[in-house]
């Protein structure tokens, strides 16, 4: 039986931005004094329903500040919605931006446990994966060397190879595929497309339609904190990039 | 099947927020180890003498309050340096972890608004880093002492106790202030201030007998570094064990502000995200 892995109900957003900005303390109390605090309130999500399969390899599009980030911040928990219900069954992978969580001081070796960590694995599970991701990362002796000595690649590399070390039940990938040569993005395809025969569930996000329509099996198009559309990838895609060529109305 | 025991994660379910962020603390204990690792690890590469400097500098500082307090106003303090020290490294306990669990957090790369981890681990990790650099220094303050003649006594080995309060205090403190701090970054500005008043309010480099009465009284009561210094300094300067009256305000204050910090804190945490 296929079962829902990712469940939104009715899933709201706000954040509440101040009219002017008070970033200093000072500032706040005097404004709090003055009774001059005003926020106003701003909508990342309206009421968003929706539900992804497991095994899914399910695609975000949408224009900047559509919703989409958001979207992916509240399946991986960092982020509670400001109203409606959010459910998520098993462990939750994102894969970080690049060096989110690396030390530049740290080699390549001490960088694998901290990011392990964060990533929420056990001291005894890096052990038993570091053979495998030191392999799959392809540095070499390069793992002895501190961080600040990789390039922007190599530490892609890392990073990718510490996300997926074990093979979680939902991975998150929030458009870092396009780094690294082509021979590792390949590699990057293929792993994720082995999580997926193995039963995971994929969220993705792009700007680059032709990736969501090549990868995914269905999608969901936000605009503007609301859900415009949700099917099979390429319906969705096509309604979408029609979107884009006829102009928005003004609110 | 079960619906609502099929999903591990449910936004609308919310248990106490105090002991669910405690069990997530303990899930994710091998991330406090890495993150206090890579602040002894990282400063201890990035610099010749390295971890050394965790021991040079109270040594540095009691080098130079011992010459201008000793000399200029004399104090009748019998092992000067000794009294310094012990109070120094009590004090710059709680000056570094409570600004570093405010730093670490509001300045720490946004990690935890990009994923999952006990917002708590910064302020964790922050003591658990101060410790082992307290620790470290415990070893010139040892040297220091037989340099100038203070009697060692068993009652060293209550340290552990005094070492725990501070501990305590300081992880309340730290709490309290990073949740005001993801608001409005400025404080950790205003805060270095605060810490300047606050040791001159605290009897470290002078004796507290030198305090009038009065002032002594309500320092006692209103300052707990007041007393954690006093307690710190107990075994180890004045080689005895406190008394009870001596030993329950200070267990009381640390716990009040440990459980206030964590309280305060954990029910506010979920908000942090929203802050852009």
């Amino acid at each position: 039986m296929i079962r829902d892995v990712i469940r939104l109900e009715n899933v709201s957003v706000r954040y509440r931005v101040p009219q002017e900005n008070y970033t200093t303390f000072k500032e706040y109390i005097i404004r709090l004094a003055q009774r001059k605090v005003q926020h106003h309130d701003f909508w990342a999500l309206h009421e968003v329903s929706l539900s992804i399969r497991q095994g899914e390899v399910f695609g975000l599009v949408g224009r900047n500040g559509a919703g989409k980030s958001t979207l992916l911040k509240l399946v991986a928990r960092v982020l509670r919605p400001t109203t409606g219900r959010v459910r998520v069954a098993g462990r939750v992978a994102p894969l970080l931006e690049i060096g989110a969580g690396f030390h530049p001081d740290l080699t390549g070796r001490e960088n694998i446990y901290l990011n392990a960590a964060i990533l929420g694995l056990t001291r005894a599970e890096v052990d038993a994966l570091l053979p495998e991701i030191v392999e799959f990362s392809e540095l070499g002796d390069f793992i002895e060397a501190p961080l600040r000595t990789y390039s922007s690649g190599m530490t892609a590399r890392l990073g990718f190879s510490v996300a997926t070390a074990t093979c979680p039940d939902i991975l998150i990938v929030d458009e870092i595929l396009g780094v690294g040569d082509e021979a590792f993005q390949r590699k990057c395809y293929e792993r994720i497309n082995q999580f997926q025969r193995q039963g995971t569930t994929i969220l993705f996000v792009s700007h680059d339609s032709r990736a969501v329509e090549s990868m995914c099996t269905r999608a969901a198009w936000l605009d503007r904190g609301r859900l415009m559309g949700i099917g099979s990838a390429s319906e969705v895609i096509a309604r979408y990039q029609e979107s884009q060529f006829t102009p928005h109305p003004v609110i | 099947m079960n619906e609502t025991s099929s999903f591990d994660y449910d936004s609308s379910r919310r248990g106490l927020l105090a002991l669910d962020e405690l069990r997530e603390v303990l899930r994710y204990r091998n991330l406090f180890y890495q993150f206090v690792r890579r602040d002894i690890v990282t400063r201890y590469k990035r610099s010749v003498l390295g971890v050394a400097w965790t021991m040079l500098n109270p040594l540095g500082m009691m080098l130079v309050l011992t010459i201008a307090f000793s000399q200029i106003f004399r104090f009748n303090t019998p092992n000067y340096p000794a009294y310094v020290l012990s109070g120094l490294l009590v004090w710059n306990f709680f000056a570094q972890t409570t600004t570093m669990s405010m730093t670490t957090l509001v300045w720490g790369g946004g990690l935890f608004k990009r994923i999952y981890m006990p917002r708590s681990i910064f302020a964790l990790s922050s003591m658990g880093t101060g410790l082992v650099n307290l620790v470290l220094a415990l070893v010139p303050m040892l040297l220091i002492m037989l340099v100038t003649g203070t009697p060692i006594r068993w009652t060293f080995l209550f340290l552990p106790v005094p070492i725990l309060f501070l501990v305590m205090f300081a992880l309340g403190v730290g709490l309290m202030l990073s949740t005001v701090a993801v608001y409005f970054p400025d404080v950790s500005e205003m805060y270095q201030i605060i810490l300047t008043a606050w040791m001159y309010l605290t009897p470290i480099i002078y004796p507290a007998t030198m305090l009038p009465e009065r002032l002594r009284f309500w320092l006692e009561w209103f300052n707990p570094m007041y007393r954690i210094v006093q307690l710190f300094r107990l075994p180890l300067y004045d080689g005895r064990l406190p008394t009870w009256a001596e030993f329950w305000p200070t267990m009381i204050l640390s716990l009040a502000f440990c459980v206030t910090g964590w309280m305060v804190f954990t029910r506010k945490s979920d908000e942090f995200a929203y802050r852009l």
